[in-house]
């Protein structure tokens, strides 16, 4: 059984590397995980220390039970997938995807055979003696990770493989991924920046900031339930409301509105409220709840019109930086340019304002 | 015609001027030599001078090839530019790469010295090296000059190569690293197929500095029949100071430069982007 | 740039990729200048049968009073100073025309790269013929336009042999700067030329205020280049003059040549390389200082 597991891994900065401070994870038979964060968070660089293209500060690297991280990237027993391919330009498709198999000294038939296998599954066929420079976006694309697949690692990593694809064509090779990984059980580990990629193809995600590890769970989780601010707003699409709020006894005031506080034993002095646009809903007739304010932009998005609302009755309403909530309704919903919106209270998320932490509900 | 026409006519003008004049000073002397070589005898000392023979003749080279072995003098020119090159290359080219890649200790100071080091006038090394060659008992061997070429050409190679290799994506070595690629590996069959223009470049430039260099070929080599055809020409003499024989120097000097020109010609891109890389980029 | 692992590893394999090279470049070069400066301290000539004897700093007390070498230090600063100077105007001017736009760019390119591909010691043949006093094309130029009544024996006079020699370098390494000159200019963005030009500049002003400064770095580096090479000039020299007439052309390099392999005068040889050296290192290394800003710049990897 193959299982990867990074203990107390830490890189320090140089030029070269963005650091990674004591990073504990673990990846099973069978799971995707995605490392999800914006440029500058270190998820490159955690792909690349597990690959043995830099060597860690500290801490260890397991593959089943081999500890690797003093071995060279050849001995790992890993494959990747770069960001910009990385084909030899000089070989030829079949030679690119055979190329490690030879250096393992791998019996000509057996190459032959498992290389057929990958370009069958990839649909290469026809491209095996051509050379990169004569293929498009996407075939590359696929050449790249068929050159992985045909190792059968003990773990694969992939680095932003989809980044240099144009939007449409993105998606199919996101789905035709999902499915590649899905019928085979080495550990996989993805990196990027898009968030719909990691929803999409994970089974499990890490949020990275600044070279710490920021939450750990299923996309699911995560997106229900971000342990902090940062992975609040880094998540979900358009970002989340995040609103600080002052609060009174157990209630949070957001413009006229009192919105109640969840149970907590001490109410740190700066909360912050938040409500992804997708969760904000108009009011019908008297409902009590509710939030008043006026429209003052609307973005629209096919589907859906996202709106900008400044909140009315809040003391900033009409200085530089007024309270402001976005809204995000069906595109054939009707509104008025004064509105009253719902926060319905499970949806809303509670941080502290000073720490970023979760507050109330203790559910992650 | 208004201002601005006036002026971009004088302009263009001026600049036709300019491109005749440059184009005439660069190639007159050679042109004048080619004439020359062409002449008889009594053509060449013709005063006023005979600026276009009225017999051509090619008897200033047969007596090249007849009475001297200038045969032999380029196949050695050839020779020693040729196995300086290939050395240099096959030295430089991983020098280059470790360099550019594999960051060392120092290699700051090993930059700047390889730097400092293409500033040396070769006649502050030709003591030196005489001596190592008469301790050896190298002097009047082809390794006396192949040795030396190949050094003096490793600062320009490793310069340009370095800056070749700095160019290439580095995802391609991760790539191969990650495949299982030993340095040597990656460099051989990776690498090195992706540099051929580079060496390509580099080994004209390398070719060109062994084929020209003088005052080595005139130190360490005195036996005749090795010598190389820069030293051989300028020794072209006649019998007595009265006897110069023009015409012979003037073949010897069209048959020494006739490879570069063919350089020249046909890569001429390269040799500009290697000049460029090596002086600017270095 | 990511680059690659550092472990000990990978930086022992970069040193065994490096070290032919390094011990190459210390065998032709490092070791030729510690010899001489070893020498320099004997003498080791014909008086002594060859054998080095160990004077002390004598050959530098003898070269302090030899007229030989204070005339050849000069002959070579006056070469150097004039030929770097009008290679320069000459080189910045040709780059500037490479620098257009017009029909047979290319060839023209390959035209002006030609002189600096070719063998000086050869192509100092060519100048010597063109420069003859009898059957020269250049006096007979001359005679025809009517601008000199007699024919003129260029290499035959101090003075006119000293300029004969700074016009045949001229000619044979103004390629190398108009090549780097023009690397340079190809690297300014025409924005910047636009930009100026609609604030209302002349073309002069351009050139002034945007083209020179761009083009320092290139323009340092190839006078650096230049002087190290004109400062050690000898091929074209010996082939032209040989020093002559009366050593008004003998440059240090021709006299250092001489004293070791026609007087046989290695102690004193030496000595003279030490100091031609130690005058290079300091010429250059002060301009290295004004190049630093832009060297640091280069070197730096990318």
């Amino acid at each position: 059984m193959t299982r990867l597991e990074l203990q107390n891994l830490n890189k320090v900065y140089s030029p070269q590397s963005i650091p990674v401070k004591n990073l504990s994870l673990s990846v099973e038979e069978g799971e995707f995980l995605t490392l999800l964060g914006p440029s500058g968070c270190g998820k490159s660089t955690i792909l690349r220390l597990i690959a043995g293209l830099e060597s860690p500060t500290a801490g260890q690297i397991r593959i089943g039970d081999r500890e690797v991280s003093k071995l060279r990237a050849g001995d790992r027993n890993i494959a990747m997938v770069f960001q910009s391919y990385a084909l030899y330009p000089h070989m030829t498709v079949y030679e690119n995807i055979a190329s490690g198999l030879k250096l393992r000294k791998m019996p000509a038939r057996e190459i032959q055979q498992r290389v057929t296998e990958v370009s069958w599954v990839l649909g290469l066929e026809e491209f095996l003696q051509r050379k990169p420079g004569q293929l498009s976006g996407g075939q590359r694309q696929r050449v790249a990770v068929g050159r992985a697949l045909v190792r059968r690692p003990d773990v694969f990593l992939l680095d932003e493989p989809l980044s240099n694809l144009d939007a449409l064509l993105r998606e199919r090779v996101r789905a035709e991924l999902k499915q590649l990984f899905e019928s085979q059980r080495s550990p996989v580990v993805y990196v990027t920046h898009d968030q719909t990629e990691a929803m999409t193809l994970s089974t499990k995600v890490a949020v990275l900031s600044n070279g710490f590890l920021q939450q750990l769970d299923s996309p699911q989780q995560i997106y229900n339930y971000p342990i902090n601010q940062f992975v609040a707003s880094f998540v979900g699409s358009p970002q989340m409301n995040l609103i600080p709020v002052v609060c009174q006894g157990q209630y949070a005031l957001l413009g006229t509105s009192k919105i109640p506080l969840p149970a907590m034993t001490m109410i740190p002095p700066q909360v912050i409220l938040g409500i992804r646009p997708e969760q904000v809903r108009l009011a019908s007739e008297g409902q009590p709840t509710t939030v008043q304010g006026q429209v003052f932009l609307v973005e629209n998005l096919g589907m859906h019109n996202l709106l900008s609302v400044r909140v009315a009755g809040s003391p900033g309403e009409t200085s530089a930086a007024p309270i402001m909530l976005r809204a995000l309704l069906p595109a054939d919903q009707p509104w008025r340019e004064s509105v009253s919106l719902v926060l319905p209270p499970e949806a809303i998320h509670w941080f502290d304002g000073q720490t970023g932490g979760r507050l109330g509900d203790g559910s992650s | 015609m208004n201002n601005v026409q006036s002026r971009s006519l004088i302009f263009k003008v001026i600049l036709t001027g300019a491109i005749g004049l440059i184009a005439l000073f660069c190639l007159a002397p050679v042109l004048w030599q080619v004439l020359t070589s062409l002449k008889t005898g009594q053509e060449i000392l013709a005063i006023p001078n005979r600026y276009w023979p009225q017999h051509y003749t090619l008897d200033n080279y047969t007596v090249l090839f007849t009475d001297r072995p200038f045969l032999r003098y380029i196949l050695n020119s050839g020779f020693v530019s040729l196995a300086s090159t290939g050395l240099c290359l096959s030295i430089g080219t991983p020098a280059a790469y470790a360099l550019a890649r594999l960051r060392l200790w120092g290699q700051q100071f090993i930059l700047a010295g390889i730097l400092v080091v293409t500033l040396f006038p070769y006649v502050l090394l030709f003591l030196g090296l005489l001596e190592i060659l008469q301790a050896l008992k190298l002097g009047n061997n082809y390794l006396a000059l192949i040795v030396p070429y190949t050094a003096i050409n490793l600062p320009l190679t490793i310069l340009v190569m370095r800056s070749f290799f700095q160019q290439l994506p580095q995802d391609l070595e991760d790539a191969a690293q990650v495949d299982g690629y030993s340095t040597w590996q990656m460099l051989t069959q990776i690498l090195l197929p992706m540099t051929t223009p580079a060496l390509v470049t580099t080994g004209i430039l390398a070719f060109i500095f062994s084929w020209n260099e003088f005052i080595f070929a005139l130190t360490f080599i005195t036996q005749d029949d090795l010598k190389t055809i820069p030293v051989a020409a300028a020794q072209l003499s006649g019998a007595t100071v009265f006897d110069v024989p023009y015409g012979p120097i003037a073949a010897a000097t069209v048959l020494g430069t006739f490879p570069l020109v063919l350089l020249v010609l046909f890569f001429q891109r390269q040799i500009v982007q290697g000049l460029t890389a090596g002086a600017v980029k270095g | 740039m990511i680059s690659s692992k550092p472990t000990t590893q990978r930086s022992f394999e970069g040193w065994i990729l490096v070290i032919p090279a390094l011990l190459l470049l210390a065998l032709v070069f490092a070791y030729p200048i510690a010899r001489a400066f070893w020498l320099s301290l004997f003498t080791e000539n014909l008086g002594t049968r060859l054998q080095p004897v160990f004077a002390g700093l004598g050959n530098f007390g003898r070269m302090a009073g030899d007229g030989r070498f204070w005339q050849s230090l000069q002959n070579t600063g006056v070469f150097t100073l004039l030929s770097v100077t009008l290679e320069m105007l000459l080189g910045t001017t040709i780059a500037l025309v490479l620098n257009q736009s017009f029909r047979g760019r290319g060839a023209l390119r390959a035209i002006v790269l030609l002189p600096w591909a070719l063998p000086t010691a050869v192509m100092a043949l060519a100048w010597t013929w063109i420069f003859n006093d009898q059957y020269g094309v250049l006096n007979d130029v001359l005679l025809r336009l009517g601008l000199v009544h007699s024919s003129i024996n260029w290499l035959g006079e101090p003075s006119l042999a000293m300029l004969s020699l700074v016009v045949a370098d001229v000619w044979k390494t103004t390629p190398f700067i108009s090549i780097i000159l023009l690397a340079g200019l190809q690297s300014i963005s025409p924005d910047l030329y636009e930009a100026h030009a609609i604030d209302g500049a002349s073309p002069w002003q351009s050139f002034r205020k945007i083209t020179l400064p761009l083009l320092m770095p290139q323009i340092l580096i190839a006078l650096v280049f230049r002087f190290a090479q004109a400062f050690g000039l000898f091929d074209l020299v010996q082939v032209m003059t040989g020093g002559g007439p009366g050593g008004s052309t003998e440059t240090v390099s021709l006299y250092i040549y001489a004293t070791i392999m026609r007087y046989l005068d290695f102690g004193y040889g030496a000595a003279l390389v030490v100091v031609t050296f130690s005058l290079l290192v300091t010429v250059v290394s002060l301009a290295a200082r004004l190049l630093r800003k832009s060297a640091n710049l280069l070197l730096s990897d990318e």
